[in-house]
């Protein structure tokens, strides 16, 4: 059992930490703003270039078949440079690999996993939340294409997005999770109209709603076979849940750092439960980045997702929201004006525990899944 | 990287669950058959757990912390009444200080509110002391520490129905020298308390899945309102969050086992101080869903979940919990002694 580098983890290591002291873009605060959002794309772009994005995945789709643990080392170094996390879009990637046809994956893969493509997901809707197999946007065939009408909510880019990652009902006659489909569909054509969600720490970037009014979509760019919608989407809430899949402890472990940083500059500001609040930040931070290394070492026995990820989604919700506490703490509340994003970094960490499926439908499944309790 | 436990850590830690299915106490009432207790402690006597940590010839323990980890989170799943953690830190000390191997086991005298070794005059209590006759004393030398060992007196109680205490004041005055090789240098000690640490946070991981464990079959199988109790959102989720502390609390701790003989002292100290301070918490929190579970006989003394409860406390206490190990990673990370507070003013 080692923490530590080998001798080609290490070298991997410096090489990035290197590069990374070169190419840092200094974005601020994660998730606190709308140029944070904005900068993301350029920021993709920029760790594909270099050859430091999509390390686990596949090479012929544009990935560097690397062992997943080089994405923790990846992870760490962004946060002690400070840098921004990495895009997290790797569940839309698993999905794709794990239930896509070879055409699809050859079709869509590289293009998502460089960059040059931005991807939506279009999971809940405005009646479909938790409970999303009861979703209600409709895919019907004419001809060679299907023609989708339905209102999606929650969906993360869709302002920049090329494609939206869509789930919809294709079949009206069979029980609820059985009647699902998904679409690769454009997102630039006349039935399809997008606009801002704005969040409660004043972001517009990130979520979106959307209105598909008759849009168009070639029934060739199904993903899966028709009715494997569920199991699609399950397959990829199950890696939205996992922290790995997202590199959010690099996140985290940055926030903690920068708020480490601002008590340095005038410790006699704080007081002991602000300090209090910045240990359990580091604390809980350095746990979850210690996770995912456990959890990727599982892997290398071939052990995959299972309802443990629930276990996962919550030990990573409890991370955000006590970096979050951390930086409405030490950070502070711009009372006369001024900089908000410490403010809004707490406010945002608020959504971790409803995003990818709630706290309370986790422990449902931790409860009945994992632990074997009665249902 | 790799966090997998090796072929020889996963059968030692089948042969202590083997050992503590078959010798541990299944009931509170089983405390007290000395018979069993006899049997349990022969069984771990005879495996050599408790010299995991004695030198090789080279100086080096035999065993890292990691294997010395799973016997003690395997220990206290099963609420094993047998000492382990305080002849292990025992043998490491003689390790550090040259000395030769105890014959029969030793353990370690902490100040009384067990927050670290006992510096004298601090009300010293012997701990983990079932079968153990004498504790070493850490004791200032030219250049660093050297040992004495004092006798433990019979009886022996505290917090922890399965490793008890013993005050040993009386003892102090008479201490008998330990022959060592080499002086124990701050260094050491700073290794020493994050093994101690390290040591700790497994027993606290195992003690939170006993207790995880024994409240999932009570609630799978108490029944009211005509279904288990285990089937209602409101008590599945107060056992979602027992395991979701218990996952993280175990990353937490195998990372200070780890780090207890792979990284130099300081880090090892500050990545144990996290581990401790995060299954502190956890384990409180975890051995309360037991006890709140088990509803009105969980709050009996006939019930295993308040042992369980009762083994966290003196685990969490040992080396300092969660106020004491939070300073620790601030003043690790530059912003310790800060504030109006006093030295270490989280305490």
């Amino acid at each position: 059992m080692d923490f530590g580098d080998s001798p080609d983890e290490h070298e991997f290591r410096l090489r990035f930490r290197a590069w990374v002291e070169d190419n840092n873009p200094h974005l601020g605060p994660s998730s606190a703003s709308d140029e944070y959002w904005e900068a993301q794309p350029v920021w993709h772009r920029s760790l594909y270039d270099a050859g430091y994005f999509g390390l686990a995945w596949p090479e012929q789709y544009g990935g560097h078949g690397l062992p997943s643990v080089y994405d923790v080392i990846l992870d760490e170094e962004l946060a002690d440079a400070g840098a921004p996390p990495r895009p997290h879009l790797g569940y839309l990637v698993q999905g794709i690999l794990r239930h896509g046809s070879e055409v699809i994956k050859q079709r869509f893969l590289p293009r998502l996993i460089s960059g040059e493509d931005r991807w939506c997901q279009g999971f809940s809707e405005p009646g479909a939340g938790s409970d999303l197999a009861s979703l209600r946007t409709r895919a019907e065939r004419d001809g060679d294409e299907y023609v989708i009408n339905g209102r999606k909510i929650w969906t993360s880019n869709s302002d920049v997005a090329h494609w939206c990652f869509l789930l919809a009902r294709t079949d009206f006659d069979v029980a609820k999770h059985k009647g699902l489909s998904v679409f690769a569909l454009a997102m630039d054509q006349p039935g399809v109209e997008q606009r801002p969600l704005k969040m409660i720490n004043g972001t517009t970037r990130e979520f979106g709603e959307v209105v598909f009014d008759g849009a168009r979509v070639p029934a060739e760019n199904m993903i899966g076979a028709p009715g494997e919608g569920w199991p699609l989407a399950m397959t990829i809430l199950s890696h939205e849940r996992e922290p790995h899949e997202l590199g959010f402890a690099g996140r985290y472990r940055k926030t903690a750092k920068q708020l480490t940083a601002i008590v340095h500059q005038d410790p006699t500001r704080f007081d002991h439960e602000q300090r209090r609040d910045l240990a359990w930040a580091i604390v809980e931070a350095n746990m979850l980045q210690r996770h995912v290394s456990r959890r990727l070492s599982d892997r290398l026995d071939g052990i995959t997702h299972g309802p443990e990820g629930s276990i996962d989604k919550l030990l990573m919700t409890w991370v955000e929201q006590a970096v979050g506490h951390a930086a409405l703490s030490i950070g502070g509340v711009p009372h006369e004006g001024g900089d908000a994003s410490w403010l809004n970094v707490y406010l945002y960490s608020r959504a971790q525990s409803v995003m990818g499926g709630t706290a309370q439908i986790q422990r449902n499944l931790v409860a009945t899944r994992v632990l074997g309790l009665p249902s | 990287m790799d966090v997998r436990f090796s072929a020889e850590q996963r059968a030692l830690r089948d042969s202590v669950v083997q050992v503590v299915d078959h010798l541990g106490p299944r009931t509170v009432a089983q405390l007290d058959d000395r018979e069993r207790a006899a049997k349990l402690d022969a069984a771990v006597a005879a495996a050599g757990w408790r010299e995991l940590r004695t030198a090789a010839d080279d100086g080096a323990p035999w065993s890292t912390a990691v294997e010395a980890g799973i016997v003690a989170e395997e220990l206290a799943r099963g609420l094993a009444d047998v000492s382990f953690l305080g002849p292990s830190l025992a043998a490491d000390l003689r390790r550090l200080a040259g000395a030769p191997a105890s014959v029969a086991p030793d353990t370690v005298a902490f100040a009384s509110d067990l927050g670290g070794p006992t510096r004298g005059d601090d009300g010293p209590v012997a701990v983990d002391t079932a079968g153990i006759a004498t504790a070493l004393v850490i004791v200032p030398a030219a250049g660093g520490y050297t040992l004495a060992a004092v006798d433990i007196p019979d009886g022996g109680g505290g917090v922890d129905l399965t490793r008890p205490t013993v005050p040993v004041a009386a003892s102090m005055a008479r201490p008998t020298p330990v022959a060592t090789d080499a002086t124990i240098d701050d260094e050491d000690l700073t290794r020493w308390t994050a093994l101690g640490l390290a040591l700790t946070c497994a027993d606290l991981v195992g003690a939170m899945r006993g207790a995880t464990e024994l409240t999932v079959t009570y609630a799978s199988e108490r029944e009211q309102f005509g279904t288990p109790v285990g089937s209602f959102q409101a008590v599945q989720h107060l056992l979602a969050d027992a395991a979701v502390h218990t996952e993280g609390s175990r990353t937490a701790a195998l990372h200070a086992a780890w780090a207890a003989d792979a990284l130099p002292p300081a880090d090892a100290l500050a990545a144990a101080a996290e581990a401790k301070a995060y299954c502190a918490r956890a384990a409180r929190a975890v051995c309360e869903i037991a006890i709140q579970v088990h509803g009105g006989i969980g709050n009996t003394w006939e019930c295993m979940a308040h042992v369980f409860l009762r083994r966290a406390v003196l685990s969490t206490d040992l080396f300092g919990g969660i106020g004491t190990n939070l300073a620790r990673v601030l003043e690790h990370h530059g912003i310790g002694h800060l504030g109006d507070g006093g030295a270490d003013g989280l305490r």
